[in-house]
């Protein structure tokens, strides 16, 4: 598992880089976000929500079922917007909540 | 590289606190809101997103409900421990759990609760929360403390010492050129547990796709094992039961939707084998041994509301989860979850492996304190239990400062020259990444990880002690071209520091005292001689052993302690 930095989008805020847990992501000599090692990524997805252009989705390695599917997250007030988009071209939005708890 | 091409930054403060998480967050807010002192915290990466709760957290697993007490949380966790825990340590959590809970609902925390104002509980110890923000919540009251100052990406590697006393650490910047020389009077440390010892359920692509965080690295034990603090019950490793692949949380499932544990044949196996932690990872794996897996969680036939309602809750925590079920079309109503345990970890907050503390979590070198996933003696604490050591060890310290600063005994040239001599190796055949990749290898065959089972005997321990060895000797040779690369050798070299302390505490239980966790196959059973508690220190380049008594429910300090016969 791990991310993918949209180029065109990344506006080189470096906020990503910041939260990043593992010091993973960044700032490229062009002041794009990359990632170090993409097999080196949690999966807490942190730099998904201090991104403020969406410019970073997730993904699932192939190793543990990934079929080429991207998940991005934006928030709207409380409400975070989590979008899956197929390589069909299938569309996904679960939208949660911060102010509710979990059912579980 | 030269020592002129690199910045040195000199700092001074009242309390260092090592590792900005839950437990460090928790005490740099509680010594900022209740004295006057100078802290620094020291974090690795951002405190807003780092340790163990970046992504979220599904729950709040120790919390007593009404008609419960503190004494029955001990009572719980000695038995889910198998008499191996420090009750005055349980005991001083237990009886603030409750306390740090409503702390951070007053602070922004979501908790659930029913119509009439109530905590909705999840059986008797565990409260359901919206737990996504909860790292930026404790984050965000440490950056209100006036007297606090954060030091965001910087890794300490060590402890500075002045005779036996700790006096501050050293570390290095992970994005500039720049060292640092911390003077402190006293030090909290809280870098929580070690991931990563052992070779992972993905040791591909998804390499870090795990359940403790692989960025905690177990510095601060390997910290203060150099530093020659004393180690308690690092044998007791963790060993989670995750969905397969993803491991993410299976409880949330399992008491969520009430899902069974059933194998390939569609029998349910957890009865057969226990209910605890480590008995349902046992029975998982006795399954499969005996050819009837893969083992699942029985969701088959959930509702398609409940399907909803797991596909937020794990957004809200291990989003990945949620990700592999919409991906794949299939979610849990449809087919059964698919259950599998992970590599061990050493972990204080879950199992007792950490430093030996004094019921102030005072560690046993003087200036030098311990709480959170770091501190040992005290499983089950979770995330409210390192909330509440925060605390304690915060009062401890408060209650301790008195000044005195001797002069430095650890140069900082010396530590500073270690840092600069990976610059300046010529390349070599061996990467770090190689050599982590033989220490998690070592680990996963002869002490004990998923290749084997989770079994380990002497014969294999002695072999993974020699490479492990060796493989320190690689480590001190590995060239760095930035500070990445720099850190990432400190964190290999840390993690092979707890293996060699992880290796000598499995050698030393001569018994099987928890299945999965310590599974001894050259003892296969309990042995009540070892009704008591395996601590180590370094003395003389040397993994010493020292067998303890235990110790009941009291303030304990450590001018009492007690050592058994080395023949136990």
């Amino acid at each position: 598992m791990s991310i993918r930095i949209d180029r065109n989008k990344c506006i080189g805020c470096g906020r990503c880089s910041d939260a990043c847990p593992g010091n993973l992501l960044w700032l490229d000599k062009e002041n794009k976000a990359f990632i170090k090692d993409v097999r080196d990524c949690w999966g807490c997805t942190s730099c998904l929500k201090a991104c403020p252009v969406t410019a970073i989705s997730f993904y699932l390695g192939a190793d543990i079922g990934g079929c080429g599917s991207q998940m991005t997250v934006e928030r709207n007030g409380f409400i975070y917007n989590w979008r899956i988009k197929t390589p069909d071209g299938g569309e996904k939005v679960i939208s949660v909540d911060s102010r509710n708890s979990n059912a579980y | 590289m030269k020592i002129s091409d690199i910045k040195i930054e000199k700092l001074n403060t009242d309390v260092l606190i090592i590792g900005g998480g839950t437990a460090g967050c928790y005490a740099a807010s509680y010594i900022g809101e209740n004295s006057g002192y100078k802290v620094i915290v020291a974090e690795k990466a951002d405190i807003k997103r780092s340790g163990c709760l970046a992504a979220g957290v599904n729950a709040l697993n120790a919390y007593i409900s009404d008609g419960h007490t503190p004494g029955d949380y001990v009572e719980y966790a000695r038995k889910d421990a198998e008499g191996i825990v420090r009750d005055d340590l349980l005991l001083t959590i237990a009886e603030k759990v409750n306390a740090v809970t409503h702390d951070l609902e007053k602070k922004g925390l979501v908790i659930l609760k029913d119509r009439d104002g109530n905590y909705v509980t999840r059986g008797w110890r565990n409260v359901k929360i919206n737990g996504e923000n909860i790292k930026p919540i404790l984050a965000e009251n440490v950056c209100r403390q006036k007297n606090v100052k954060v030091i965001n990406h910087i890794n300490i590697t060590d402890l500075k010492k002045s005779g036996d006393s700790v006096t501050g650490a050293y570390g290095f910047s992970v994005r500039e050129k720049k060292f640092f020389e911390i003077d402190a009077s006293a030090v909290i440390i809280a870098t929580g547990g070690a991931a990563g010892l052992y070779r992972p359920n993905n040791p591909g692509f998804s390499r870090h796709k795990m359940w403790y965080p692989p960025f905690n690295t177990g510095a601060g034990y390997a910290m203060g094992i150099r530093a020659g603090a004393e180690m308690t019950t690092l044998e007791n490793r963790f060993v989670a039961l995750r969905c397969k692949d993803t491991i993410a949380p299976t409880g949330t499932i399992a008491q969520g939707v009430h899902a069974k544990q059933v194998n390939s044949d569609g029998e349910v196996y957890e009865t057969k084998y226990g209910l605890t932690t480590p008995e349902r990872i046992y029975g998982t794996v006795e399954e499969k041994r005996a050819g009837r897996g893969p083992c699942y969680l029985k969701t088959k036939g959930i509702s398609k509301e409940a399907e909803s309602d797991l596909y937020k809750a794990y957004l809200n925590m291990a989003p990945s989860q949620t990700l592999k079920w919409i991906e794949s079309g299939r979610g849990p109503s449809e087919d059964n979850v698919e259950i599998d345990g992970t590599e061990p970890y050493v972990v204080g907050g879950h199992t007792a492996g950490g430093f030996w503390v004094d019921t102030g979590r005072r560690t046993t070198v003087k200036g030098l304190y311990a709480a959170g996933d770091v501190a040992g003696g005290a499983p089950q604490k979770y995330v409210t239990g390192a909330l509440a050591e925060g605390e304690i060890a915060a009062k401890t310290v408060i209650s301790d400062l008195e000044n005195s600063k001797p002069s430095d005994n650890l140069k900082s040239a010396d530590i500073f020259k270690s840092y600069l001599d990976h610059f300046n190796r010529t390349d070599s055949t061996i990467t770090c990444e190689q050599a982590e990749e033989a220490m998690q290898k070592t680990m996963d065959e002869y002490a004990g990880g998923i290749g084997s089972d989770y079994r380990y005997n002497e014969a294999g321990l002695k072999i993974a002690e020699r490479r492990i060895e060796e493989i320190e000797k690689l480590a001190g040779r590995l060239r760095a071209d930035d500070m990445y690369d720099l850190l990432k050798i400190f964190e290999l070299k840390d993690r092979l520091t707890v293996c060699r302390a992880l290796i000598a505490h499995l050698s030393a239980r001569k018994e099987t005292r928890w299945h999965i966790f310590g599974e001894n196959a050259d003892h296969p059973v309990q042995d009540a001689k070892f009704l008591c508690y395996v601590n180590s220190v370094l003395k003389d380049k040397k993994i010493k052993v020292i067998y303890r008594p235990l110790v009941k429910r009291s303030g304990y300090l450590h001018s009492e302690a007690q050592e058994m016969e080395a023949d136990t």
